[in-house]
Parts: structure tokens; C-alpha cells; sequence
């Protein structure tokens, strides 16, 4: 076919424009939040605690690193969604959260005797933590690559793992609110295992979802 | 490319997208050619013809364009759909890429001025439904208006306007799959 043919063809079709793509994050953000929300309490609910447990610091703390982290990564990943868009200086933006939570945990070993550090990091629920994260992250990952599909990623599977990690980090503030272990020793290995499991997924859905 | 033509073709894209069909055809011929200029020096010796890289960025900007932010420039969007087209395409024929070429000088060929053609919408084309490639045949080669296809294949203008829009995406969708 001509190019100038297929020109035609395409000007013709002008009338039908999709919705613009802020507008389907917004919605994909909205959906990812409720669906989270509503498996979280289905499964889980709140520790008993709460009240108490937000006048502590290390509970509130949890909020800070795993909120941080999502904040951080939903501009990234509106930019990977669309062609042509600055990236680079956006990925810094990453490390503030893991930033965040090294300097807690440089503050938990020096509060704490060197003995009571293993029993810290295990904590009491880990496996739990383990299961949940990814459970509870599902269905918003699916919101979050049904975005990137709508738009036009050049780089699929960085962008399936940024998706995976915003659907962690937003699981995790969720879970967080049900978990007992408040050590940032305990965050900084089972939350991050829990919210890299949702980033591979979304790295290996990547290349046969977000294809265009 | 200069500042103002970006200004130049965001107005036109702009206009488009609010429907002008006259501001969207001039708007993709100057986007063929801008694609077409980058394209061509890329895969002189690639074995794949540019013309169908040209065709495809041109689908998949119309596909996407919802994906452009009407402030920001138009042309880094442009080069960045095209540079995924050309890496994509190179990849699904990559058996016949043959490297370690690129730095050979050729003398550069002009190209005829016959009419630019690709193939591999033609080859998608044939796997549509009869319907949607009567439609598109009618609006692409024939150049009919939407509502003379309608009146000529005897259907309603929304039937025309689903059909062209489902054909193109189809066709979109089924590159390099044949």
C-alpha cells in the first residue's frame, strides 16, 4: 500500500481519540487503591494495637518508607509509559525510600544489643509478610500494567518491574497496617523481598503484555 | 529540526486530535517524511524495506496519540515511536539483519520518486475480514469520504467509522506476525 494511501485511511479515523493517558492513570491509581484496600480487608484488617502502635515510632516509620516509595515511583512510571519522555533524571527518585530506611536501620542497631538483631530481622511473621505483599499487590499490578498497555512503553520490561514496585510499595503500606514486626530490620528484608516479588512478576509479564 | 516546525506540527496534531481530519492528514505527511529521513539511513543494509517502518511508526502514532501530552513537544515523540518501530521490526526479521556493515560507505542512492509503497500493510490487510478491508480499501485507495464509503457499500457512517478504526488497529497488531 502507498504511504499516502495509508495516510488517507488514518486521517479518516480522527474522530475517535482515546482517553488521554493521565487520565488512565488517574483511573488505574483510583482502582489499584480500591482493590488493594478491599483484599487487605477481606484477609487481614488492622493489627488490634493500631492506637497504640502509631505513638511508637517505628510503626508510623513503616507508612513513611513504603508511602516514600510509592510517591517516588508513580512519576516514573506515567514517564515510561509514553514514548519520548525524560526518564533518566527520574530514577534517582528510587533511592529515597531505601535511603530512608538505611538510616533507620543504622539508628535500630544502635538502640538495640547486637543480641536481639536476628531475633529483629525474622521477626514473627515473615512468611505471612511474604505471602501478603504479593497477594494484596495482584490485582493493582494488573490495574498498573493494563496502564502501560493502554499507553506506549519503549522500554516493557523496566517499566513492568516499575509497575511491580509501585504495586508493592502500595501493598505494603496497606499490610504494614496489619503487621506486628515494626523493625526497619524486619522492612528492609521481608517487605523488600515481598515487593520485589511483584516487581519480577511485572518484569516477566512485561515483554508479552506490553508489547505495541 | 527547528523550534517552530515542533510548534508548527503540535498545532496540526493538536487540531487532530480535536477531530480536524485536514490538520491530521498534513500532519502525517509531514511526519512520513520526517520518520522516512530518519529511518532511511539506518537500514541501508538491514534487509528490510523503510517504507514499512515508515508505515508502522505512522499506525502506531495514530494508535498512541493519546499518549502525547498536547504541551510538551511533539517531535522527541515522534523519534522515540519510530526508533521503538525500526528496533522492534529489526528484531522480528532479526535472522536476515546482517551486522558489522554499518561502517561500509555506499554511494548513496537516490530514491526514485515512484510512489512510496510498503508491503507489509498490503500483507496484513489480507488477513482482515472481507468487510473491514472493503472499507479500508474504499478510504485508502480509492479515496473515498466516510460517507461516500457508506453510501457505496451501503452501510451506516458509524459502521464505516468501527470498521476503519478496528481494521487499522488489526492491521497494527498483526505486523510482522504473518
Amino acid at each position: 500500500m502507498q504511504t499516502s494511501d495509508l495516510i488517507r485511511a488514518i486521517a479518516a479515523d480522527a474522530r475517535r481519540p482515546g482517553m488521554p493517558l493521565d487520565r488512565a492513570w488517574q483511573l488505574a491509581v483510583l482502582a489499584a487503591l480500591f482493590l488493594a484496600a478491599a483484599v487487605f480487608l477481606a484477609t487481614l484488617g488492622p493489627r488490634h494495637d493500631i492506637a497504640q502502635a502509631l505513638h511508637t515510632i517505628r510503626f508510623p516509620f513503616k507508612f513513611v518508607v513504603t508511602l516514600t516509595l510509592a510517591l517516588c515511583t508513580l512519576p516514573l512510571i506515567r514517564s515510561l509509559s509514553a514514548p519520548g519522555a525524560a526518564i533518566g533524571n527520574r530514577f534517582p527518585l528510587l533511592l529515597l525510600a531505601p535511603g530512608l530506611l538505611a538510616v533507620a536501620i543504622a539508628a535500630e542497631l544502635l538502640v538495640v544489643p547486637p543480641s536481639q538483631w536476628m531475633a529483629r530481622t525474622i521477626g514473627t511473621n515473615n512468611l505471612f509478610c511474604l505471602t501478603f505483599i504479593p497477594l494484596i499487590g495482584a490485582a493493582p499490578l494488573a490495574a498498573f500494567l493494563a496502564a502501560l498497555r493502554y499507553g506506549a512503553p519503549t522500554r516493557p520490561v523496566v517499566a513492568g518491574a516499575v509497575a511491580g514496585l509501585l504495586a508493592g510499595a502500595l501493598s505494603a503500606s496497606f499490610y504494614a497496617a496489619h503487621c506486628t514486626d515494626d523493625s526497619p530490620l524486619f522492612v528492609a528484608v521481608w517487605y523488600t523481598l515481598g515487593i520485589a516479588i511483584l516487581g519480577g512478576l511485572g518484569a516477566l509479564a512485561a515483554p508479552r503484555l506490553l508489547q505495541w | 529540526m527547528s523550534g517552530t516546525d515542533d510548534t508548527e506540527l503540535s498545532g496540526l496534531l493538536r487540531a487532530a486530535i480535536a477531530g480536524d481530519e485536514r490538520s491530521y492528514a498534513a500532519f502525517l505527511e509531514r511526519i512520513a517524511i520526517v520518520v522516512r529521513n530518519v529511518i532511511r539511513p539506518k537500514i541501508m543494509h538491514r534487509g528490510l524495506d523503510p517504507e514499512d517502518i515508515v508505515q508502522e511508526s505512522l499506525l502506531a502514532i495514530h494508535l498512541k496519540r493519546h499518549t502525547w501530552l498536547p504541551e510538551s513537544p511533539v517531535l522527541p515523540w515522534v523519534y522515540a515511536i519510530a526508533r521503538h518501530k525500526l528496533v522492534d521490526a529489526i528484531r522480528r526479521r532479526g535472522h536476515r539483519v546482517q551486522t558489522g556493515l554499518e561502517g561500509i560507505a555506499e554511494p548513496f542512492v537516490e530514491p526514485d520518486p515512484a510512489p512510496l509503497t510498503g508491503r507489509d500493510v498490503e500483507r496484513a490487510l489480507d488477513m482482515l475480514s472481507p468487510a473491514q478491508r472493503a472499507v479500508i480499501a474504499a478510504i485508502s485507495v480509492e479515496g473515498c469520504s466516510i460517507a461516500e464509503a457508506a453510501k457505496r457499500l451501503g452501510k451506516s457512517e458509524t459502521a464505516i467509522r468501527v470498521a476503519l478504526h478496528r481494521g487499522l488497529s488489526a492491521i497494527s497488531a498483526r505486523f510482522g506476525r504473518s
